[in-house]
Formats: structure tokens, C-alpha cells, sequence
């Protein structure tokens, strides 16, 4: 059940502050939402993981549409509130108080100021001219010797567009500003105005490899609000579903952790591991990267048991072979050497930042949304949430190796509760009530996923707002890559194995 | 160093012939008009989430460029028209690969090598991981004289993945420029081919033939390494358009 606190925008710090406080994670997301149609105000969200298991603590503070547009800042408080901000601030012009450095995030320097995209009177197809080039606003270091490495957005590999700027003190980094948002594609907008059925496919492209993930935080949003009780046996393809996401994550980012330091063996047998995965996935869903498995009210497909058999003999298969993966790692020094103690990241920081999956808990972070706030039928199922606590790239590689083995128990286990389920595979989802809203959460692959969405007349999408695992994770690799040496940034970046798309949208 | 050299033996060889692996019954690739008349219910129109389906009386053509293989319009056909199959040799050459003269000027000064670069310009990055395994063991993609490069001066071919986003319009551009010419430009998966994944935005331009003269699409999405690989070859011309 969820809780919603509704304040004045000039108490929303000291409310915030107090549900942080009370909560076991922190801050979850932060969004705003133009409301002057229903309440003449914008309404600025904060989300918590409250005490109770099964919701979320709201807080809701109001903006007058006809005062001055602005709130207090959190950041100042709660750092983990800093990129939201800078978002609200850009997408509605809604602004932080207090802000240190309020600077574009998502829009840059080339959109025209006082334009806000997610206004509702801001129209979707309209025109917006190029403002002239401005450069981009980076955080530098001065000093004598001082000097910056600027790189991308077009990297020299099959990466994805973000622009990094380095301050260098010789070979070591002394500072960390990135630039991101280049696959910004506005998705949140494009699905206004969508029935959630109609907005699924875009959602499920927000990312290519959290797929099952977001289509897994949206349906469960949608059925929240509507009071839709799934089949029993969709809770259990949703599990084998997010988990064979998780499987083919970690065993790619496993390998291609290699990548970072030219461990060719490491990176050809990982990649072949994911190959086989794939193919199970377009076995399974019809898509390799499990597209269309996960829709509102259940899922689309069965896992009929000549597939269940295919999962379970590729497991049986893939487990020695990964095991032998695994030991290529852990029993080469020239690896060791480059991976341990490298890219620290402090459990305080960790927390302070709202951190989540797999980069928190090789952290110290103990907290992991399919344990803690259970989903689906997780709260039924046996398996245990590793947790490692250098913080450095070895912690993130061994968590994500015992995630592995977690991850293949549960698939097992999905399978058994699938073969003792009823045949139904979805329920009819009845349309959502005007005004109501309603939030959903996974764990994906790389750690907590939120969605959050309000409905308005007829079934269509108001407002809908994804936080994706790397959204949280993104300001932590600034905190983890000072103090190291620049050719360890690419071992570094992999190790949180962040995405650009993601967090774009 | 016994144990990788091990592991190396007890592996083997895993690479596979391009077009060998055969897809799944549940693989969705081209959607296929069956024979027979059209109920003309507009069924398939209204749930196509890009708008790849156009009907002319009672027949119905889906343009695979535009498609996402979603096969809402599958299940919902009134009659079962159109089935799903699992063909994924899709791709189709434009733009200067289309003259024959063209064409053989081009193969003449490539020879049988090809050096990618990859572009994204605004993809969600299941392209970007198809184009990754092309590299693995099992599809081997330098095996063919073909491989990425990690600067655009380098490249005969731009690979470009996403709609083409606002924020990387000058990224595209600018690596469009700094790719000497005889180039080619290969638009991979429904986003960069067609451009209609997203809807029409403020943060989207298009497809990456809004912007830059395109000569080989590959239709998926994402499409699997072994599509794309077909585009490639069928791009250098070493063999035939199925």
C-alpha cells in the first residue's frame, strides 16, 4: 500500500528529509508532473521505500502555477536528489532552490531556454529552433599542470554516446564530469496520451537489455492502479523472464570485463556463453533480448514444457562451462593486479547517492528490491542477495558471478512452479480510473527500476516517469574514477556496466 | 596460463557458417501477407505501434524498414492473413549501391575488405549488442575482411544504429564528414532505417536518412548479427539479395 504525504512546495525539503530519514534506501526518484489542469499547480514527487514491504512513501509537494516556479532544493540534503533536479528543472522549468551549479542535464546547451518539453502545453511535434552553441557546461579542476581529457560522444568501440571530460594531473584523474543524455529520445512525452497496451512497445525500448525489466516496473504500475491480479502462472514466466534477463547481462558483462585489460580468452568465452543465452531468449519470447514476454495483466506466452526442458538443458550445460569462465579470472594475477582496489567506490557514498544493484552491494549496500520490496511471486521464492564490501571493480565482478548462481536457482525454481500452475496467462486489465496514479519496481539486471504513471480520461497515459538502475548509478562512476589512473576509466566504466539508454529515455 | 590453454582446447572451434543457424518456431522476423482477401477490418492498422502497415482495398503490405516484429498485427488479423515468420534476410540496398556502374566502382575500390564504424546516434543499444556479437567466436566477423574501426578516418562504412536524436544530429553529421569518401552508410535496425520507434518528437529527428545519404538498410530490431551480416555482404556484393 502507498502512502502520499501532500505539502506546500516550501515544506517539501523538511518533509523529504524526514521520509529519507525513515526510510531503508533513501530517496527512490524525484519527478515532477504538470497538474494545473486538475490542481492549478505542478506537483514535484519525491518516491521512498517506506517501512512497509509491499509500498512506497510519498511525498507530494505543490507548486502554484501563478507563484514563483520554484522549490527547495534536497540536493543540499539528499545528494541523490541532484540529477532529478537538474531534470525537473529542465522539463518543466520548475526550479531547485539552493541548487549548487544548476546546470542543463537532459536538454543541452543547443535548446532554447524557457522551452519545457514535458509542460502539457508544450506540444510534441512542435518545431523547436536550434539555439546557437553554446558550450557545454563541465566542471573543470585548475591548478599548474593541471590538464583535461576531453572524449566522445562518439567513442572509438561499439559504445554507446556519452562525453566525458577528464581533469588530469599526469596519469591520474583528479575530476570526472559527464556529459549524457545524447539518446535522449522523449519518451516519457511520446507516451502521453497512450493507453498503456499502445505504450508498451516503446517502453520496452527505452533500453535494449532491460527490456523485461521496464515492461516489468510498467505493467505492474498499470495493475496496481487498477487492481489487476495476474494468473499465477504469469507470476512465474515473469520470473523466469527478468531472470534469463539477468543471466545474459552478467555473463556478457562478466566476460567483457576483460575487454578492459585485453584478456581476449576471457571476452571470446563470455561472449559465446551470451551468444547461447540469446538464442534461449528467441527460443523462449520470439526475441532475443525477450521482447514481448511481459504485458499488462500477465504475459504474452507460454513457457510450455518442451521450452522448460530447452531451459533446463541449457542450464545444465551452461554451469560447468561458466564455472571454468570464472576461474580464467580469478586465478590470473595479471588480472587480479589491474582489477582489486581499483575504482573504489565508499559504501557512504554509495548510500548518499541512492546506489542500487549490483554496484551498491559490492559496496556494502545490502538491499535488493526482489528481497526487500518484493514483486511478483519473489517473496516465495529461496535465493540470497551477495554483497561484497571493497567497493572496487574485483567486489562488482564477484557479486555479479554469485549473482549468476542465484540467478539459475531461480530460474529453476520458476520452472517448477510454472509446470505445477494453472494453464491462464493473463488477466484482463479494466481501464484505469482518470487522475490515478500508481508506481512499479523490478530489480534489473543493473539494480532498482521505478516507474511511476498517472492516468487521465479515457485511459490515456498523463504523465509517466522511468528511473532506470543507471540513472541512480551514472553520478557514482565521478565518485569511483578520481584517484585512479586514466587507461583503468575503461575497466572502471564496465564494472558498473551503466547504460546510456537507460537513463536517457 | 594451463588452465586458458584448456579452456581453449576443450572449446574448439564454435564458429558457425553465416546463414546456419536456424531460427526458433517462435522467432519473429517478416510478417507475411498469406493469400486471400482482406476483411479490410483495419485491425492490423490500428494496433501497428509505427505505423508499418498500409492497406490498399483488401491487401494489406508491411514495410519492414518501419516494423519493430512486435506481431501485434498477427494476433489481432480478423481472418489470420498474415503470419509470422521467422525470416530475417531482410536487408536491401539503396542509395549508390543501387547503380550498377556505382556498384562496381565501389567493389573495385574496397576489394573484398570492408572497415566499419559504428555510430549511434541515438539507439537502445540492442543493435549496438547484435553488432558486439558479431565479433564473437560464432559469428567472427573478421573471418569475412571485415571488421570496426575505432576512427571514422579509417572507415569505409558508417553502421548507424537509433533515430537519429537531437542531441547527436551534430555527432552525425560531423562523423558523416570526417569519413573519406568512396563511403557507404548502413542504416541498422527499424530506428536508424525508418525512424518512426519513438513517434514524432521534439528529441528526434528521424531516421539516418533524414540527415545522411543511406545505402544499405537492415530491417529488426534489433536485427540478429547474422542479418547483419547479410547486409554486409550483400553490400559488398559477395552474394545474391535473397
Amino acid at each position: 500500500m502507498d502512502r502520499t504525504f501532500v505539502v506546500k512546495a516550501a515544506n517539501l525539503r523538511a518533509a523529504a528529509n524526514a521520509c529519507a530519514s525513515r526510510s531503508r534506501h533513501g530517496l527512490l526518484a524525484m519527478f515532477a508532473c504538470d497538474e494545473r489542469a486538475q490542481s492549478g499547480c505542478y506537483a514535484i514527487y519525491c518516491l521512498f521505500d517506506g517501512r512497509w514491504p509491499d509500498g512506497l512513501t510519498t511525498v507530494k509537494g505543490l507548486v502554484p502555477a501563478d507563484g514563483p516556479l520554484e522549490f527547495p532544493s534536497l540536493t543540499p540534503v539528499i545528494p541523490a536528489a541532484a540529477w532529478y533536479e537538474r531534470e525537473i528543472y529542465d522539463m518543466f522549468g520548475v526550479k531547485p532552490v539552493g541548487y549548487p551549479e544548476l546546470r542543463p542535464l537532459v536538454l543541452h546547451e543547443n535548446w532554447p531556454e524557457g522551452v519545457h518539453p514535458l509542460r502539457k502545453d508544450f506540444d510534441a511535434r512542435q518545431e523547436v529552433p536550434t539555439a546557437a552553441d553554446r558550450p557545454f557546461l563541465m566542471l573543470h579542476a585548475h591548478g599548474e599542470g593541471v590538464f583535461e581529457v576531453p572524449v566522445g560522444p562518439i567513442h572509438a568501440g561499439i559504445i554507446e554516446p556519452g562525453h566525458f571530460r577528464f581533469s588530469q594531473a599526469g596519469e591520474s584523474i583528479i575530476r570526472l564530469d559527464a556529459k549524457l543524455f545524447f539518446t535522449h529520445r522523449g519518451i516519457e512525452k511520446a507516451v502521453e496520451g497512450l493507453t498503456p497496451d499502445a505504450a508498451l512497445p516503446m517502453v520496452e525500448r527505452i533500453c535494449g537489455v532491460c527490456a523485461v525489466s521496464h515492461a516489468l516496473s510498467f505493467s505492474q504500475a498499470v495493475e496496481g492502479m487498477t487492481g489487476t491480479v495476474i494468473p499465477e502462472r504469469a507470476r512465474w514466466i515473469r520470473v523466469l523472464a527478468a531472470e534469463l534477463e539477468r543471466l545474459y547481462n552478467h555473463v556478457g558483462d562478466i566476460g567483457n570485463l576483460g575487454a578492459g585489460l585485453g584478456f581476449a580468452v576471457a571476452v571470446s568465452n563470455g561472449a559465446r556463453l551470451k551468444e547461447g543465452l540469446l538464442r534461449l531468449n528467441e527460443a523462449v519470447t520470439g526475441n532475443r533480448y525477450l521482447r514481448g514476454m511481459v504485458v499488462p495483466g500477465g504475459v504474452a506466452m507460454d513457457a510450455t514444457a518442451e521450452l522448460r526442458q530447452a531451459i533446463d538443458e541449457a542450464l545444465a550445460a551452461f554451469e560447468p562451462d561458466f564455472a571454468e569462465l570464472v576461474g580464467l579470472f580469478k586465478e590470473n594475477d595479471a588480472f587480479l593486479d589491474r582489477v582489486n582496489t581499483t575504482g573504489v567506490l565508499p559504501f557512504t557514498a554509495a548510500r548518499e547517492l541512492g546506489v542500487v544493484g549490483v554496484a551498491a552491494r559490492a559496496s556494502g549496500v545490502d538491499w535488493d528490491m526482489r528481497r526487500d520490496k518484493p514483486y511478483g511471486g519473489y517473496g516465495e521464492l529461496d535465493f540470497a542477495v551477495p554483497v561484497r564490501r571493497s567497493g572496487d571493480v574485483a567486489a562488482r565482478l564477484w557479486v555479479r558471478v554469485d549473482e549468476v548462481h542465484q540467478t539459475v536457482r531461480l530460474i529453476r525454481q520458476a520452472l517448477e512452479r510454472i509446470a505445477a500452475s494453472g494453464p491462464e496467462l493473463a488477466a484482463s486489465v479494466p481501464a484505469a480510473a482518470a487522475g490515478s496514479t500508481g508506481a512499479g519496481w523490478s530489480e534489473s539486471a543493473r539494480g532498482a527500476n521505478v516507474h511511476w504513471l498517472m492516468m487521465g480520461e479515457d485511459n490515456r497515459i498523463w504523465r509517466y516517469f522511468a528511473r532506470s538502475a543507471s540513472y541512480a548509478n551514472w553520478p557514482a562512476l565521478t565518485v569511483a574514477a578520481p584517484g585512479n589512473i586514466i587507461p583503468d576509466f575503461p575497466l572502471i566504466n564496465k564494472s558498473f556496466e551503466l547504460c546510456y539508454a537507460c537513463l536517457d529515455r | 596460463m594451463l588452465k586458458i590453454l584448456q579452456k581453449i582446447m576443450a572449446v574448439g572451434t564454435v564458429t558457425e557458417n553465416w546463414d546456419a543457424a536456424v531460427p526458433p518456431a517462435r522467432a519473429r522476423g517478416r510478417v507475411a501477407p498469406a493469400g486471400g482477401p482482406c476483411a479490410a477490418c483495419g485491425a492490423c492498422l490500428a494496433v501497428c505501434p509505427v505505423g508499418a502497415i498500409t492497406a490498399d482495398g483488401d491487401s494489406v503490405t508491411v514495410n519492414q524498414r518501419v516494423c519493430i516484429f512486435c506481431g501485434r498485427c498477427v494476433e489481432r488479423c480478423e481472418r489470420k492473413l498474415l503470419t509470422q515468420t521467422g525470416d530475417w534476410k531482410l536487408a536491401e540496398l539503396g542509395g549508390q549501391l543501387l547503380g550498377e556502374a556505382v556498384r562496381a566502382e565501389i567493389a573495385k575500390t574496397l576489394g573484398r575488405s570492408l572497415h566499419i564504424r559504428h555510430l549511434d546516434v541515438g539507439s537502445c543499444n540492442a543493435c549496438d549488442f547484435e553488432l558486439s556479437q558479431l565479433l564473437s567466436p560464432v559469428y567472427d566477423l573478421q573471418q569475412y575482411g571485415i571488421d570496426f574501426v575505432a576512427s571514422p578516418r579509417h572507415a569505409d562504412l558508417l553502421m548507424v544504429t537509433g533515430v537519429v536524436t537531437r542531441n547527436l544530429t551534430q555527432a552525425l553529421l560531423m562523423t558523416y564528414e570526417a569519413t573519406p569518401a568512396p563511403r557507404l552508410v548502413m542504416a541498422v535496425g527499424a530506428c536508424a532505417a525508418a525512424g518512426r520507434t519513438f513517434g514524432a518528437s521534439y528529441a528526434v529527428r528521424g531516421g539516418a536518412d533524414a540527415l545522411v545519404p543511406v545505402d544499405v538498410y537492415v530491417p529488426g530490431c534489433p536485427p540478429k548479427p547474422q542479418a547483419i551480416l547479410y547486409g554486409l555482404l550483400l553490400a559488398l556484393g559477395r552474394i545474391e539479395q535473397a
